[in-house]
């Protein structure tokens, strides 16, 4: 087995410095995913990054990687589609919970049964930060926001990610928490060596627009499923753990299993790299075709 | 030139296609040129689907103006198309299940049933009974004899055809070829004169499969699609040949995934294409403009159907211009590019990954329902396996001592060399906000409106110089024409028919193609225009879309605009009518003609469960109390030609306003 060189933070000092709010989770996520590729030993020319539109969505600008900064709601297809091109590369796709699980979501589900060997980073602030406070697919149920006025408030109940996950076959399913660096990092790095879809969603508090689920907030429910030792292989104790919320919030992997990826059954690919393959016609193959139209 | 056309017309399911592919590749293996229309619908079983096929000595453009041959596999199929034989043509069906009332063919035209049971008994015995779909082939052999085409080829497209289910099967079909054929001989007489035969093969396809074909010469690595009429069959081809083409195909979820994919596939690096129909272009519009931003290449395919909304999904329309020509907010380089006819469709494909690799764009190929799909044969030159592939300026390494890559670098000629994402030391970001040439965005934290200036100069002068290298649109035909048909898209197949018959008849007549959509040849087109006599636009839609997009473009409106918006494609003749009627100043008339209101008569009856019924005498009668004149149309029932019912069509409107069916008669 090949040795792991790690590498230095620094190595992925983005061009840019991030223009988050002071505080924001993102900041956090973003060291934990520079932190988790030098674990790997993944130089940044075989990084990609790809994000939505969002504040979280500005990562790839704070990274030093390949990026891609497409349309809100599309990364996963723009990152399915690079992808398969190029397998040779490792692709993360990072952006936040509108983006991802409001007009995305539909993308999601079929990424996750699709298990592409990708790792999706969801920056969840639940609410819309980048566009000024409106509800997002996450915000909880009662919650005032720009969007869903007093007095009622948001009265749409909010989607659980990591069931949504479980359910529609994404083989590792992980929460983190900007507030635990330490494990952050290392679900990023499990994520990103796992061979098949990884998701983690990960509590990154919005400080400007987000007054209820705030870093004190997490911190007084979240605990850790390793300490308690936790089996994520089950399907059902975890689909039960990924509905724990109001007192008690699990952080850390809730479910991981083993199956083939899409990238298994494409025949194609077992050649190697798309982009690596040969594009010359063969000739005889193509006048096979013309001759079978006669 | 010698020509004969043949219809067969029946229900879906009714095994038509397989029929129509026959008879075709047993022309183009005699030499002939075959131009084969399918009118069907959604529908997948029932229905009425009507496979026109034009056979000539020489090359055809289009599904002409006559119908020789009919073979009928249902009595619907009678009903409406057996009045439209030419004289000196004939009638061929399963007289076992079916009957032709001789009043409802001309006078001349040979009516010859087929007793399927009777002829086909030898056979029978020998193989056992015949499925529903044989007698298909029974009325082949039939209509070979009448149009002269022999059984030779026939045998070897059938043995080809078979030759996969073992000697037994293609014996029985040979054989129910050969009952066909002998009983017609013994019926009755040819319809054509004698063929000279070439006995060249020629390849009989599609657009979608030359889109396809041509898409793996160019070197095409990645296709996605979402099923939809009429480009679904494109995805069907890459499919069924991926391990051999080594193409990756991925059907999306839906075209929003289908063209993000297709555009991340173009940022790693492969050519990649996809195709939908208008309603699925919709979905893509937001995408291209970030293809258009991000400056990666790409093809995708837009085949035009009857709109608005789902439409007619198996009609054919021009009618997606504005669409295209306004898709995505904002500016931003991109080619739009309409092929003409199949030989110029696998041309216009190769060109579009070449422009798109080297300008860094997407790229649009507007086809329609009618070229994506009808079969025509064409010279195996018009597809040459080799191909001029450029992949543009590709960056594959940069050394430190050449300073930082700039991936979108203020260029003279506005492209940027590009790093595929793997190279080492020319690491960016593509990004769909405006950028700097470092790609850092200009809106966010740091703004700049001279940078923002420059780099949309950057992206659209890539337009100024690929504007030169498009061979501008030309005139066809005598320079000195009184009357320039302005068209685009595969009309031009009927149109060019059309000016041949107006030449032949004295109107001199000229044609101006526009292929290249954006960017515009305004200068050349206007110095076209700024000479024509009389310009008339020929554009299967409502509003004329062409014609307005060259008036903004050159000042030059047309003189007049013929449209058609009802599904089906121009003939030629009932084209070149419209134009003389035009030229005369003839009144125009939205009424319904009498051949109309029997059309929506039968529409009626089919949809009411009135197929007993059939359209009788049609009378005009004046105004009485509907505010419009009205067609009196009798109903008469099939089997007895007795009246039993009428209706009233209004003369404008088309509106059906009365119909009174007499009750049924009580079953004894």
């Amino acid at each position: 087995m090949a040795t792991v060189i790690e590498l230095p933070l620094d190595t992925y000092k983005g061009p840019v410095s991030p223009d988050w709010c002071p505080g924001c989770g993102d900041y956090g996520v973003l060291r934990s995913v520079q932190e988790a590729a030098g674990k790997l030993g993944i130089l940044p020319k075989d990084l990609l990054i790809v994000s939505g539109i969002g504040c979280s969505s500005n990562l790839p600008g704070f990274i030093h990687a390949y990026g891609v900064h497409s349309l809100h709601g599309r990364s996963i297809p723009v990152a399915t589609g690079a992808h398969l091109a190029n397998t040779d590369m490792k692709t993360v796709i990072t952006g936040g919970d509108g983006d991802g699980y409001g007009i995305g979501v539909g993308h999601l589900i079929h990424a996750m049964r699709r298990n592409l060997d990708v790792t999706y980073i969801v920056m969840d602030n639940q609410i819309y930060g980048l566009t000024t406070g409106q509800a997002s697919p996450t915000t909880s149920k009662g919650q005032v926001t720009k969007s869903t006025p007093a007095p009622n408030g948001n009265h749409e109940t909010p989607i659980n990610p990591l069931a949504l996950a479980i359910t529609c076959g994404a083989t590792f399913v992980a929460r983190g928490f900007s507030g635990e660096a330490k494990l952050l990092t290392d679900l990023i790095a499990q994520g990103m060596a796992h061979k098949g879809f990884s998701l983690i969603d990960v509590f990154s508090p919005c400080v400007t627009y987000n007054k209820v689920n705030t870093y004190s907030f997490f911190k007084e429910r979240v605990y850790k499923l390793e300490d308690e030792g936790f089996d994520p292989s089950d399907f059902h104790s975890s689909i039960t753990k990924a509905y724990e919320w109001d007192k008690r919030i699990p952080l850390g992997v809730i479910y991981k299993t083993e199956q083939e990826t899409y990238e298994d059954g494409e025949p194609i690919l077992a050649k190697g790299a798309l982009v690596k393959q040969s594009t010359k016609v063969d000739k005889a193959l193509f006048n096979k075709f013309i001759e079978e139209m006669v | 030139m010698q020509e004969v056309t043949i219809g067969i017309g029946g229900a879906a399911g009714d095994g038509l296609d397989k029929s129509g592919d026959t008879l075709a590749k047993i022309c183009g293996r005699l030499g002939l040129y075959v131009y084969a229309y399918n009118s069907y619908q959604s529908i997948i079983r029932g229905g009425h689907i009507w496979l026109k096929l034009r056979v000539g000595a020489e090359k055809v453009h289009n599904h002409g103006d006559q119908l020789n041959a009919l073979i009928a596999l249902n009595q619907d199929t009678i009903e409406r198309h057996a009045p439209e034989v030419e004289v000196g043509g004939v009638i061929v069906f399963n007289a076992d299940k079916l009957k032709c009332d001789p009043s409802l063919a001309k006078k001349g035209v040979t009516i010859l049933p087929l007793p399927i049971g009777q002829i086909t008994a030898e056979l029978v015995k020998e193989h056992g009974a015949l499925i529903p779909v044989m007698q298909n082939t029974v009325a082949l052999g039939a209509v070979l004899y009448s149009s002269q085409l022999g059984l030779e080829k026939a045998t070897s497209v059938i043995t080809d055809t078979f030759k996969h289910k073992g000697q037994k099967v293609v014996d029985l079909n040979v054989g129910l070829l050969k009952c066909g054929y002998e009983y017609a001989a013994s019926q009755s007489k040819p319809i054509t004169k004698e063929w000279k035969f070439t006995n060249i093969g020629r390849p009989f396809t599609t657009g979608n499969e030359i889109f396809a074909i041509a898409a793996y010469a160019a070197g095409c690595k990645f296709y996605s699609a979402y099923p939809m009429t009429p480009a679904s069959t494109i995805l069907h081809w890459m499919c069924a040949n991926s391990q051999k083409t080594g193409i990756l195909v991925k059907q999306g979820e839906d075209e929003l995934a289908v063209m993000n994919m297709t555009i991340g596939a173009g940022i790693a690096g492969v050519r990649a294409m996809c195709a939908t129909a208008g309603g699925g272009y919709a979905l893509m519009t937001e995408a291209l403009g970030m293809a258009g931003i991000m400056e990666i290449p790409m093809v995708v395919v837009e085949v035009q159907r009857g709109g608005p909304s789902t439409g007619l999904p198996t009609k054919t329309e021009q009618a997606d211009l504005f669409q295209v020509y306004g898709a995505s907010q904002g500016e931003y380089p991109r080619l739009i590019v309409a092929p003409y006819d199949m030989a110029d469709a696998y041309k216009t494909t190769v060109d579009a990954f070449n422009y798109a690799d080297r300008y860094q764009m997407p790229v649009t190929i507007m086809s329609d329902l009618l070229l994506s799909e009808h079969h025509e044969t064409v010279d195996k030159e018009a597809f040459p396996a080799e191909v001029k592939i450029d992949r543009g300026q590709i960056v594959t390494s940069w050394p430190e001592e050449k300073g930082k890559y700039k991936r979108f670098a203020f260029t003279e000629s506005g492209i940027s060399p590009r790093a595929l994402p793997g190279t080492a030391n020319t690491l960016y970001v593509n990004p769909s906000d405006d950028h700097d040439e470092e790609s850092i965005l200009i809106s966010d934290m740091f703004t700049s409106p001279p940078i923002r200036r420059k780099i949309m100069e950057k992206r659209m002068r890539k337009m100024d110089n690929l504007l030169k290298e498009l061979t501008p649109p030309q005139l066809e035909g005598p320079k000195d024409a009184d009357v320039t048909l302005v068209t685009w898209g595969s009309t031009y197949g009927v149109v060019k028919e059309a000016a041949e018959q107006l030449n032949a008849a004295g109107t001199k007549t000229n044609i101006l193609c526009i292929k290249y959509i954006y960017p515009f040849h305004a200068k050349e087109v206007t110095e076209i225009l700024s000479k024509a006599k009389k310009k008339i636009s020929v554009e299967l839609n409502f509003t004329s879309q062409m014609a307005r997009y060259i008036r903004s473009e050159t000042g030059f409106a047309m003189d007049a605009y013929i449209n058609k918006y009802d599904g089906e494609p121009y003939a030629p003749a009932e084209l070149a009518q419209e134009i003389k009627d035009k030229l005369a100043k003839k009144p125009e008339t939205l009424d319904v003609t009498e051949a109309d209101a029997r059309e929506i008569a039968y529409h009626y009856l089919r949809t009411h469960n009135g197929e007993k019924s059939r359209p009788g005498k049609i009378v005009q009668e004046s105004v009485n109390g509907f505010g419009e004149p009205t067609w009196y149309i009798e109903l008469t029932d099939r089997a007895t030609g007795t009246k039993n019912g009428f209706m009233k069509v209004g003369l404008r409107t088309g509106a059906t306003y009365t119909v009174e069916r007499d009750a049924e008669p009580a079953k004894k």
